[in-house]
């Protein structure tokens, strides 16, 4: 008679709380349900920077999966100084560039190569993300990039490259950056670059400090800085710490960056150590990135 | 006696399973749009619509992250949300609508029905009452929901700027595909 009863009980309270959710409203019961499932997804955060340089160095941003991204980079002289003013055209006289391309070789890992005009120098690096910028369930405060670039000099000079290794530069970079807001973003760039025979009299080990960052301005524009403080126990002596300002312009597939630097290097052993340029005496140049990208890998997402 | 309770019990428990089953749920509906342009055709693809239908009422509910929208490229994506939808500061879009001819329905027989529903979209930030017409069908116990219908990106107050007017068509075709299963409180 008991257990009859429990199960009348039980029946009359199942109908019950059904009948009760008759009157749900249907919204709040979605609200509910995404707000349950917003906590078990991760969300990245994306687009901390326009493109993967932030000027002369490199951002925390890679280029997607199969993503081929053509950078065309340009310095000028510098505007003021011996080699500038209306002689010389502000520098627009001359310019160095370096052609490069990066690849996506996943949403994570990217490789990329480059030649510069400046001592004919090859490059080659790759940038790992380590840690991705997220909310929700697996949430992380910042993205770690990992960057190690190696740098050929191929200029040539038979007594001071006597020999190949002679010719190489390393440099190993930690990027840590944050998206804050939709508009600003800022990363510090931890470096050591290892030159194998550096001609500069410097020390074979450069250790170097970067702190840079993005304000957008509008949607498709934003305001960049970047410097590279060199620990002065290890500073090339004469040289200067490089220092920029920029101007990201985006329209559709390209990206245009405009910038007044210091700098006439576009490699990271090149314009860490050896910057020779003081903003101090009106020697800035102006120089401009141009990145195109072309979709040439599988399709972004292969799920549909 | 004992057969009398179980049958009680039995009853009251099919009771409330119709109860429960007024109200369907979906997490993987489809949403899909498609813009004809001169130079282009884009075409993004969202497979984590969350929807919930009462059929006693006939309402739906939708809910659409607007950083789930795949395409076939990852640049087109970015632009997506970073320029267009400003998906951070509007991260969804909502629907929330009712069938206007709820009576055509008998949701508790197989069948395929054509209704029309009428609701207020929510995209971008911006609200408008829109009327369209979709399909409704009812089999094994699940219920499917197929609408096809056109958006102005202007009325949602998403500029395209000049440069890219032949790469973004002004009118949007848009596609929703759900599957509906009765839903169970977790």
């Amino acid at each position: 008679m008991k257990k009859k009863l429990i199960s009348i009980v039980i029946s009359v309270f199942i109908t019950t709380v059904s009948f009760a959710q008759d009157t749900t409203d249907i919204s709040k019961l979605l609200e509910a349900q995404l707000k349950a499932e917003d906590q078990n997804k991760t969300q990245y955060i994306t687009a901390t920077f326009k493109t993967t340089r932030l000027i002369n160095g490199h951002s925390v941003e890679n280029t997607a999966k199969g993503v081929l991204d053509l950078k065309i980079d340009h310095r000028f002289d510098p505007i003021g100084g011996s080699s500038g003013g209306a002689y010389n055209f502000f520098g627009l006289d001359h310019a160095t560039m370096r052609l490069g391309f990066d690849y996506g070789l996943t949403n994570r890992l990217m490789i990329g190569i480059g030649r510069s005009t400046e001592g004919k120098i090859f490059d080659g690096f790759f940038k790992l993300k380590i840690l991705r910028q997220a909310t929700g369930k697996n949430a992380m405060p910042v993205t770690v990039s990992y960057v190690p670039t190696i740098a050929v000099i191929s200029f040539r000079n038979a007594t001071i490259y006597s020999n190949f290794s002679r010719r190489l530069n390393f440099t190993n970079q930690l990027i840590i950056g944050r998206k804050f807001t939709e508009g600003l973003s800022l990363q510090t760039m931890p470096t050591i670059v290892h030159r194998n025979y550096p001609v500069d009299n410097g020390p074979q080990n450069v250790f170097a400090i970067g702190v840079g960052g993005r304000q957008k301005l509008s949607k498709r524009t934003s305001f960049n800085v970047e410097y590279y403080y060199q620990l002065p126990a290890y500073k090339v002596p004469g040289t200067y710490n490089s220092f920029s300002v920029g101007f990201d312009i985006e329209t559709g597939s390209h990206v245009f960056q405009v910038h007044l630097t210091n700098s006439t290097g576009m490699t990271e052993s090149s314009f860490i150590p050896q910057t020779i340029h003081s903003w101090g005496k009106g020697e800035f140049s102006l120089g401009f990135n141009i990145s195109r990208v072309f979709t040439i890998g599988k399709k972004h997402n292969k799920t549909w | 006696m004992k057969k009398i309770t179980a049958a009680i019990f039995i009853a009251f428990l099919i009771i409330s399973i119709n109860a429960i089953a007024q109200t369907f749920f979906t997490r993987n509906g489809r949403i899909t749009f498609f813009s004809k342009a001169p130079i282009e055709n884009i075409e993004a693809n969202n497979n984590e619509v969350t929807s919930i239908l009462d059929t006693q009422k006939g309402e739906f509910v939708f809910a659409v992250l607007i950083k789930s929208f795949k395409f076939q490229k990852a640049l087109m994506e970015e632009h997506f949300n970073e320029n267009y939808m400003e998906s951070n500061t509007f991260p969804k879009a909502n629907f929330k609508g009712t069938i206007t001819d709820l009576s055509k329905i008998n949701f508790s027989k197989e069948g395929y029905y054509p209704v029309t529903v009428k609701g207020d979209l929510t995209i971008h930030g911006v609200t408008k009452t829109i009327e369209v017409p979709g399909t409704i069908t009812v089999s094994q116990g699940k219920i499917n929901a197929h609408s096809e219908f056109s958006v102005k990106v202007k009325d949602y107050n998403i500029k395209i700027p000049a440069i890219v007017i032949n790469n973004i068509a002004e009118t949007l075709d848009i596609t929703v595909d759900c599957k509906y299963e009765p839903y169970k409180k977790n």
